[in-house]
């Protein structure tokens, strides 16, 4: 992977600054703070129960922040629906069950919200679809329904179904922690792929090969806060924290 | 590993095993009885008692029904052409065929305009039931309540036509704003409409309905099977999208709009849609406008169809709840608004899963369309009942007429269900 490729801007794509969570009494983010440059990968880390979906999915507004702001691609999020909806179309997000649409094909999973939300005339969404199906190598499959692929099909062409909506940030949720050993390599193939084109990334993964090789951060999460940042190599060859070494050692150490 | 069988676990395969094909499947029809009819003892018992049962049963009732006398005019008479022979009397299906049907003051030379309204319905159905026809279809659907109205009640076609311009005119604002605003679209286009409605109707010339092409007449002149299948059909098409509207609405983040859903859904369910009938029939006229006298016909269709409204919702509710919080999340993170997510990716999957539970209301519904006969609407059973029986002629045919509607009730219920089931082999998508 060539260095240039991989060039961050300085632009800057999502901006967290003081965000606090709650669910009911429970705090669950504390005092985020986070910037994010446009095309920096970023992973996210930490044990179960941590916050790190909780995160992730306050950027997309799936969950309601109590405090603090977010800003993503200079669009505020607020309790404003247009906001939002803004927001949400022009980031996308792979889940850890897929969440592919099971009543309709691979090509109108893909198709649908380009054309209700962009307003795209349906033969100019098929074309798009097909050309994100070709890139997660599955333009064959473009007729079946979701139940009839295999996992890492079906994670391939949820990424392709985000890709669809051009977004300008991706959100990655545990994307392979629902799949068999030899589905993971081929649907991390493809999130490397888009890492080489320079998308802006925030991924949730216990994948750490993955991170050592797209990363240009790590984040260490535990118990609502960030704990620890820094670069792949420092963060895995030096961490400062007892809580990352701790973590380290439990996922890396057999 | 275990070592039971062998000394060595050790083994690699060599080479592979050809491919056979599975063993004999012989057919046929002895094939077939020997397995599923006769295959242990027991088995073969409980044939011979089935059998034994259906011959019990069908000894005395089907020389019953071949000896059936078709052609007579009172029960005396059919009891002299039997001579003491047992037999049916069909002939007061025959005797009575129209009145079965329409009811017994519907004008006889005027039979052939709800016949046509029945046989237009299959078209106007058609296109929502099977959607793989042309979805140009579906103007005859949108035009086939009017035209349906004109040809069985009559009068003016100046009423009909204003009521479909009121409809155009509403959509047509419903469009023009829902893109800003939902509520201002939605109750923009109903104010539009009844602003049509009550203008036209204000011009509409006194005595049009006599003038008119077709005669008018009357609700209280409808009855048997027709006013089962209008009750029916106008009731099931209305309850599904209201039951729709009421499931949604109580799912809604608005209290004011859940608890409005949840208190209507509790209040109908928990009443009998007898008593429901009764406070349409005497009571309904005191929430309406003192000089308007709202139909009777269509106070029963209001009280069936929130009856049942009801009903579907929590069918659909259910369906709801069955769909993982992924999907909507999925639809959320696409960027997909509210009534698009509803309508492209929740609904269609609850629905799908709900079809049982729709049809088995359906049914219901229909059938528990003859207890309208308890408040004096001749309905079929109503027919049977009221002037069949009590006539001279007929008194005593209770086998053959009940009879008659059970089949008619059971013809239609059995279609609905068919069709049910193929709808929903149609719309499997998880395992092809
Ligand atoms: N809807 C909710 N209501 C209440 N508590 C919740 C809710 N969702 C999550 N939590 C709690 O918030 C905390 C953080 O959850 P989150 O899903 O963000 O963890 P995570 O870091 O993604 O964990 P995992 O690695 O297991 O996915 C957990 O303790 C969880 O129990
Ligand atoms: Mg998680």
């Amino acid at each position: 992977m060539s260095e240039a490729q991989m060039k961050v801007s300085d632009e800057i794509a999502i901006t967290i600054e003081n965000m606090n969570k709650w669910y009911g009494t429970f705090h669950v983010l504390r005092d985020i703070n986070l910037t994010v440059n446009r095309g920096e990968r970023i992973v996210i880390c930490g044990p179960s129960g941590s916050g790190k979906s909780t995160l992730i999915r306050c950027i997309n507004a799936l969950e309601e922040h109590q405090q603090g702001s977010i800003e993503v691609d200079g669009t505020l999020l607020s309790s404003d629906l247009k906001n939002i909806d803004k927001i949400r179309s022009e980031v996308g997000m792979c889940f850890q069950h897929f969440n592919l649409f099971p009543h309709l094909t691979i090509l109108e999973n893909c198709t649908l919200a380009p054309i209700w939300v962009r307003k795209t005339p349906k033969k100019e969404a098929e074309e798009i679809a097909m050309h994100f199906l070709e890139k997660v190598k599955i333009p064959d499959q473009a007729g079946k329904y979701p139940g009839q692929l295999s996992g890492g099909q079906q994670q391939r062409v949820a990424i392709a179904r985000s890709l669809c909506m051009k977004p300008r940030i991706m959100l990655f949720d545990e994307p392979t922690s629902a799949l068999d050993p030899e589905m993971i390599k081929e649907v991390l193939d493809t999130m490397i792929e888009l890492a080489e084109e320079g998308m802006t990334m925030l991924c949730v993964t216990h994948e750490m090969g993955f991170a050592r090789q797209v990363a240009n951060r790590v984040i260490f999460m535990d118990q609502g806060q960030i704990v620890e940042q820094n670069e792949p190599e420092a963060f895995f060859n030096n961490p400062q924290s007892e809580r990352t070494q701790l973590f380290l050692s439990q996922i890396l150490g057999h | 590993m275990s070592d039971l069988h062998a000394n060595s676990v050790a083994f690699v395969r060599t080479e592979t095993i050809p491919e056979s094909p599975p063993p004999g499947v012989a057919s046929g029809p002895i094939k077939w009885m020997r397995e599923n009819l006769f295959a242990t003892p027991a088995n073969t018992l409980l044939t011979l008692v089935a059998i034994y049962m259906i011959y019990l049963i069908l000894a005395p009732t089907m020389p019953w029904i071949l000896n059936g006398v078709w052609n007579a005019n009172s029960l005396s008479e059919c009891r002299e052409i039997l001579n003491g022979k047992s037999g049916a009397c069909f002939a007061v299906l025959s005797e009575r065929w129209p009145q079965l049907l329409f009811g017994f003051k519907y004008p006889a030379e005027y039979y052939w305009r709800p016949t046509l309204a029945f046989v237009l319905l299959f078209a106007a159905v058609a296109p929502v039931l099977f959607f793989d026809l042309p979805r140009k279809l579906l103007v005859m659907t949108a035009l086939y309540p009017f035209i349906a109205f004109w040809l069985i009640w009559g009068g003016t076609i100046l009423v009909p036509i204003l009521a479909l311009v009121g409809c155009g005119v509403g959509y047509a604002v419903y469009q023009r704003f829902v893109a800003s605003n939902f509520a201002a679209g939605f109750f923009g286009g109903i104010a539009a409409a009844f602003i049509v409605w009550s203008l036209g109707g204000a011009m509409i010339p006194e005595g049009a309905s006599e003038a008119a092409m077709l005669q008018p007449v009357p609700s209280r002149d409808l009855g048997g099977f027709m006013l089962n299948m209008m009750l029916g059909v106008t009731c099931v098409s209305l309850s599904i999208p209201i039951g729709i509207a009421l499931a949604l609405g109580r799912q809604s983040s608005m209290p004011i709009i859940k608890w409005i859903c949840v208190v209507f859904i509790e209040f109908i369910r928990g009443v009998p849609l007898i008593t429901l009938l009764f406070v349409a029939s005497v009571m309904l006229s005191y929430f309406f406008p003192p000089d308007s006298s709202v139909d009777l016909f269509l106070r029963v269709v209001i009280m069936i169809t929130m009856f049942s409204a009801a009903y579907i919702a929590e069918v659909i509710r259910g369906g709801l709840a069955a769909l993982p919080k992924g999907q909507y999340e999925a639809a959320d993170s696409l960027g997909l608004d509210y009534a698009q997510a509803m309508r492209l990716i929740i609904l269609p999957q609850a629905l799908k899963i709900s079809i049982p539970g729709i049809v088995n209301v359906a049914v219901g519904l229909f059938k528990d369309t003859t207890l309208v006969s308890v408040i004096s609407m001749f309905d079929l059973v109503g027919m049977i009942r009221g002037p069949i029986l009590a006539s001279t002629e007929w008194n005593g045919v209770y086998w053959e007429l009940l009879g008659f509607a059970a089949l008619l009730f059971f013809v239609v219920c059995y279609g609905i269900s068919q069709y049910s089931q193929w709808l929903e082999r149609r719309l499997a998508t998880d395992h092809r």
